[in-house]
């Protein structure tokens, strides 16, 4: 089959990439508004020999995801926020557990039920870890349907090459929204599958054993370096990010997703008035740019971040140039998008 | 001579971190001498609790999975789903089935998982010193009930066996104890029974064990099997519910 | 004509074996094993046999009794 183009919304995107990537496994539990992934993950995962499940909870949900991936299979669940907020247990165990595990997000607005619109107030949980315990989790971020698709497949990789959860950090906007996307021709290769950890009856073998309790003393501060070495490693290899009109720039703007979406056409609106300005995107939130910001922000006057958030990612960006140039924030959340317009005018006052 | 009672292939030759009396070696060795017998060593995946059970793992020789506190069924589902010809069962306690867990057990239980679940009954939270648990017995003292349980104010006693047995996706449900050895021969057969029906394709099987904390009850090992046999059968009566 | 062995190193001297044993003669030692426990012991006397029952190893936390029977 040669690659097709296909229209579609963020969520369906997942599904393509995960059936793409060799997904074998999904739990889930409706929320709004993500409630596309399961509807088609039940529809298309059973013709590909996977599994789907609806979960009776967000809880019973990850832990399901820990239980085929601890099994070997290629696993994921979706959800939004309050839903996230749930799985943190079970996440904190599969990266405990070194066990790897594709997690969306499509994030709606906080805190508590909050309401279903686009948002991204759930990057610190994202981040920095939202469960318990010294351990990260690989955070990417598309700005588009395209690099979903991209993304969500790089994030079944990621997730194997380390044995690590990887989170894919979209919101609301970029799950509804429908744009074109290219779906490459099946028969993808899927590497690292061979998973000489995984739980499969110990035959020929000494028995695997899938844990995170170490009782021994100094064994679990063992484990932790040793998942420290690996998240240096990760720091090391998967940085990404994007540069648009940066060089020249006098202004950079910082933004991820589908905010980075509307700070582009501000950086265009700009452009044309004259005004020099540019656009530093992280891709990957965690492990985030900080070198490439560094280097990017280092002969600008000002940094502007621009989040659907009361700053959050502003902080990674201010360790980032560490005082080296003055940043200001724009940010709305609860609902409130920044207009193309705001920022503009934010811009111009700086 | 001939040897007739041996210690367990699938048992590791170690000594275990129970306390003296206590019923989960007991049920331990059951589990490895029903495995060996069938002959299924190679194909089992355990699923350990949280709990005093939580290194299950330090003393069975199969593969095994932690599990977050009360979500082994749901590990286990996840587990099955993707292995459907490996043997799965899980190994909880009242706390981790019954408490925390219940919502995941009932779900396993009504999705009729082809799984086997050994459910240790000691009517307290052993782990964590001597709490009140699901199954704490009415009037029961506990470090949480000084007084003992009451049932206007904690409730009575949650009957999980009897609960399970009414939901169509379960095929077997038995409560036994192991507070003598005819209670541990009968708890040994249903356990087999439990895993016979999962490799017979037929379903979740659940096997309550009725088992002794002297630690926690504040009793002798002694003491704590006439407990068993004599105070806590009353609100946990033995024998098959279902199947 | 029966007897069993007691591991004594496994042994926590709970007891339940001494319980059981329908002929008596499983005692509680005075004895400590490295663990600290005092262990159980087998103690034949004169007329009484062991009827190698499995009764002991049955309810033995441990797994820490073998039965030999001839």
């Amino acid at each position: 089959m040669n690659e097709k183009k296909k229209l579609s919304s963020g969520n369906e995107a997942i599904v393509h990439a995960a059936i793409y990537a060799g997904c074998k496994f999904y739990a889930g539990y409706p929320i709004t508004p993500q409630n596309e992934i399961p509807a088609l993950m039940s529809r298309h995962l059973g013709s590909i020999g996977g599994v789907f499940i609806q979960a009776e909870s967000e809880l019973a949900a990850i832990n399901m995801v820990f239980g085929a991936s601890a099994a070997g299979a290629r696993a994921m669940t979706t959800s939004s926020s309050p839903g996230i907020s749930l799985k943190q247990e079970g996440i904190s165990y599969i990266a405990g557990a070194e066990l790897p595990a594709v997690i969306v997000n499509m994030v709606r607005g906080g805190p508590g039920l909050g309401n279903i619109a686009p948002s991204q107030s759930d990057y610190f949980q994202a981040t920095k870890g939202g469960g318990h315990g010294d351990y990260r989790l690989i955070v990417l971020s598309p700005a588009s349907v395209q690099e979903t698709f991209d993304l969500t497949v790089k994030a079944f990789d990621l997730a194997d090459k380390y044995r690590n959860p990887v989170m894919i950090l979209g919101d609301g906007l970029l799950a509804q929204m429908i744009e074109q996307f290219i779906l490459p021709k099946q028969n993808r290769k899927i590497t690292n599958q061979k998973k000489t950890w995984a739980l499969t009856g110990a035959k020929n073998r000494s028995p695997n054993i899938i844990r995170t309790l170490f009782l021994k003393e100094g064994a679990l501060e063992e484990h932790n370096l040793m998942l420290q070495n690996k998240y240096r490693l990760i720091e090391k290899n998967e940085i990404s990010f994007e540069q648009y009109l940066t060089k020249d720039a006098d202004i950079l703007l910082v933004a991820y997703g589908t905010m980075a979406r509307i700070v582009k056409g501000a950086v265009d609106s700009l452009r044309s008035q004259g005004i020099k300005a540019g656009l530093f995107r992280p891709i990957s939130l965690w492990p985030f740019p900080s070198q490439a910001l560094k280097a990017a922000a280092n002969d600008k006057q000002k940094l502007l971040v621009v989040e659907m958030s009361y700053g959050q990612m502003l902080e990674d960006v201010k360790l980032s140039v560490a005082g080296n140039v003055s940043v200001e924030f724009l940010g709305r959340a609860g609902g409130g998008v920044p207009r193309e317009e705001a920022i503009i005018e934010k811009v111009k006052t700086l | 001579m001939k040897k007739i009672f041996s210690f367990p292939k699938s048992l590791k030759k170690v000594p275990n971190h129970y306390c003296p009396g206590c019923g989960h070696g007991i049920v331990h060795r059951l589990i490895t001498e029903v495995i060996d017998e069938l002959n299924i060593r190679e194909k089992i995946i355990a699923v350990a609790p949280v709990g005093c059970a939580v290194i299950a793992y330090d003393y069975w020789d199969f593969d095994c999975s932690e599990a977050a506190h009360g979500r082994a069924l749901a590990v286990a589902t996840g587990i099955k789903r993707v292995q459907p010809e490996k043997i799965v069962f899980t190994y909880q306690g009242d706390g981790d089935l019954a408490a925390i867990g219940i919502a995941e057990t009932l779900y396993a239980a009504n999705r009729g998982e082809n799984l086997t679940t050994i459910f240790i009954n000691n009517a307290v939270y052993g782990m964590t010193g001597g709490q009140m648990a699901p199954t704490t017995v009415l009037k029961q003292k506990t470090t949480t009930t000084p007084l003992g349980r009451g049932s206007n104010n904690e409730g009575p006693p949650l009957k999980v066996s009897e609960i399970l047995a009414g939901l169509d996706g379960v095929c077997f449900v038995e409560r036994n104890a192991v507070c003598s050895p005819a209670q541990v021969l009968k708890t040994k057969k249903a356990i087999k029974k439990a895993f016979e029906n999962q490799l017979e394709g037929k379903g979740f099987s659940l096997v309550e064990v009725l088992s002794m904390c002297p630690t926690c009850w504040g009793k002798s090992s002694e003491e704590a099997v006439k407990w068993v046999e004599e105070e806590m059968v009353k609100s946990f009566p033995l024998g098959r519910i279902k199947g | 004509m029966a007897q069993i062995k007691i591991n004594k190193e496994l042994c926590k001297g709970c007891g339940l074996c001494v319980m059981y044993c329908p002929k008596g003669i499983i005692r509680r030692s005075n004895k400590l094993n490295k663990k600290g426990y005092m262990y159980v012991e087998f103690k034949k006397q004169k007329g009484i046999d062991c009827v190698g029952c499995t009764f002991c190893a049955v309810m033995c936390p441990e797994s820490a009794i073998e039965v030999f029977k001839q």
